[in-house]
């Protein structure tokens, strides 16, 4: 047993070491009343479930337990880099538990659930005019299947053409890792294209790249290093001289509502991550929603069903009725039903909350606080891509004045000082990359606590190197040894009476 | 002292991937400054010994805590042995990248291929350039 496993015991028992054979309450069943059918077939019954058999109190208590040792948004600070670990506004938590969506059923005639047909329909309306697009669909489950139904519309709209020559899509090497993966995924080569001195796409690369054989492009704006492409409108030209398709993953939209629409830009598809943007809560990973929105061209091919107006309203104070209906050429379903309808009833409280002003606000306080850790951090670490910035910032863990100090040990030690670690490694065209991403969430004070804190890192980092190299300290479980748990992996779950 | 071994018997592509002539055979690894830059090496996908493959193109990735890595044919041939004893002890790569760490055995089609990889002197400048 490793000293972090026998630390993790010690704070918290498996619910299984919890379970005491045969301990159980009254029942509380009413007695029965009506004749007893013949038992279940002896092949289909068991003698032991492998359930722990611990009372009410004792699974509360275990559960509050671990939620403790959690660390969330609710609790501190969470600068993680292209995830937007905003705060999550209470009120959305508390339109989602409406019985009128709560209790909804998936399958139930959509003449019954109109009102949550009608909030779909505006989501998407709403998308549609954020993005400056002409078409939505609500069903990506996450961003990476926005990404997937992206570029599997833009291979059947060249089918479609007959256009059987495309068979690559440019990627830059500053995009998220979801967007080669999903080119790869649809079926395409991916063609990586180099970033300037500047961080932005290596224009003539991409003119040397972009010929009749490419499907279209996948870019992230703005970029994993946090920085808006001045040249975007000249790729999106140069793609679409050659007959591709402009992708644009917005997963980092945060940086750009009420400020720019990519539709007017000139792309063609794009993705929203709700669960950032829009302030889902996704601190597990999930769950996710994707949504994308396209113009003219791609709207017989969307992802269905989505929600249309099947018949006007009769009068001025009559409603129109909603219902599914599935594009004349659409790609597909991409998951049973209707998206992860909870996150859609919490971003359409988001939206409603802010309106349009609110919006452009929260992105302007974004960039802005993204930009005051920049200027700020500047004279401690190397911030290799020093020009105004977006909704985050890319910085160096490296000194070359304590050379043992890796992005790592910065990260471990900030968690003493109580914040999250920004996400490491990533993008990985930076060395030792620190990617931070503040939010509009956060005061000043939150975010000159958090300056301090990397200050006073940096200067242990020359002078007590071993705190960082041995950080954390004062977390439930100190620093666990990655290698070993990537080495040596353990991958069944084992009940304990298998044991 | 150079920060990274660039030794002067290898030939070295922009992809970080070095090669060695012994005999008619080209041994191929990883540099030390990708072993750097990947940190500890955690796994190798094991390539297909047989397949013949054109410089540039892939044939294995490696893992490490922090990344991901295609790792690419300094040469065209046929890729002839791969170093088994890496499948256990990845760290091996991370320990001696130019020694127990070589990756595979190649049997050049085309040697000409090697002058236009870099020598030694050009490859070290061209880490210190990334620094
Ligand atoms: C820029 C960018 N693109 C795509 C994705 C993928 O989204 P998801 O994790 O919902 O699949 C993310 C995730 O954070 C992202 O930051």
């Amino acid at each position: 047993m490793t000293t972090q496993t026998a630390q993790a015991k010690a704070l918290e028992p498996l619910i299984y070491e919890l379970s005491s054979s045969g301990r159980k309450a009254e029942t509380l069943m009413p007695k029965l009343d009506v004749p007893e059918s013949a038992p279940l077939p002896a092949h289909l019954l068991r003698d032991s479930l492998e359930l722990p058999e611990v009372s009410e109190l004792d699974v509360v208590r275990h559960f509050v337990r671990l939620s403790q040792l959690n660390y969330a948004i609710d609790k501190g600070f969470y600068p993680l880099g292209s995830c937007t670990m905003k705060y999550n506004p209470k009120i959305g938590e508390d339109t989602a538990r409406l019985p009128g969506f709560a209790n909804l059923h998936p399958l139930q005639a959509p003449e019954t659930a109109q009102g949550a047909l009608a909030l779909m329909y505006t989501l998407q309306q709403w998308l549609c005019e954020i993005s400056g697009m002409k078409g939505c669909s609500l069903q990506p489950a996450a961003g990476a299947q926005g990404e997937l139904a992206g570029i599997l519309m833009i291979r059947a709209y060249h089918q479609e053409r007959g256009d059987t020559r495309r068979t690559k899509i440019l990627v830059p090497d500053s995009a998220h890792g979801t967007n080669p993966a999903t080119s790869a995924m649809a079926g395409y080569t991916v063609v990586t294209l180099p970033s300037d001195a500047r961080g932005g796409v290596d224009l003539d690369a991409l003119r040397a790249a972009a010929d009749e054989t490419v499907a279209g492009m996948m870019i992230t704006v703005p970029s994993t290093l946090g920085v808006f492409d001045e040249n975007i409108q000249e790729i999106i030209k140069i793609v679409h001289n050659r007959g591709g398709l402009m992708y644009m993953d917005g997963a980092n939209m945060n940086a750009l509502l009420g400020v720019v629409k990519p539709g007017e830009l000139g792309f063609d598809v794009m993705h929203f991550n709700l669960h950032k943007t829009f302030s889902t809560p996704h601190g597990g990973g999930g769950p996710g929603s994707g949504p994308v929105t396209v113009n003219e061209k791609l709207l017989p091919y969307l992802p269905g069903p989505i929600v249309a107006i099947v018949e006007e309203a009769t009068d001025s104070e009559g409603a129109p009725r909603y219902g599914f209906v599935m594009p004349e050429k659409s790609i597909g379903r991409l998951k049973a039903f209707h998206g992860n309808f909870g996150m859609l009833v919490r971003a359409y409280t988001y939206i409603a909350l802010h309106g349009a002003e609110g919006l452009k606000a929260i992105s302007h306080h974004a960039v802005l606080n993204a930009n005051y850790v920049r200027v700020r951090l500047a004279d401690a670490y190397k911030v290799p891509y020093n020009r105004m910035c977006g909704h985050e910032v890319v910085i160096e863990g490296r000194f070359p004045d304590a050379p043992d100090i890796r992005a790592l040990d910065i990260s471990k030690r900030l968690m003493d000082y109580g914040f999250h670690p920004p996400t490491n490694y990533f993008p990985l065209i930076v060395h030792e990359a620190l990617l931070i991403e503040p939010t509009e969430s956060e005061s000043k004070e939150t975010l000159d606590r958090f300056i301090e804190a990397m200050h006073a890192i940096a200067r242990e980092a020359r002078e007590a190197p071993e705190l960082l190299r041995s950080a954390p300290h004062t977390t439930p479980v100190s620093r666990v040894d990655e290698v070993y748990a990537a080495r040596n992996l353990t991958l069944c779950c084992r009940l304990p009476s298998a044991e | 002292m150079a920060k990274w071994k660039t030794p002067a018997d290898c030939r070295y592509t922009k992809t970080d991937e070095w090669a060695r002539m012994e005999g008619a055979e080209a041994v191929i690894g990883i540099t030390d400054y990708a072993q750097d830059a990947l940190s500890d090496i955690v796994y190798i996908e094991p390539p297909t010994v047989g397949a013949r493959l054109k410089a540039g193109e892939r044939f294995s990735t490696v893992e490490s805590t922090k990344a991901a890595a295609d790792l690419n044919m300094p040469l065209s041939g046929e890729i002839i042995a791969f170093n088994s004893a890496l499948s256990d002890a990845p760290e091996k790569i991370n320990a001696d990248p130019f020694g127990e760490g070589w990756i595979i055995r190649v049997k050049p089609s085309d040697l000409t291929e090697l002058e236009a990889l870099m020598d030694a002197e050009a490859y070290a400048k061209y880490c210190e350039e990334r620094g």
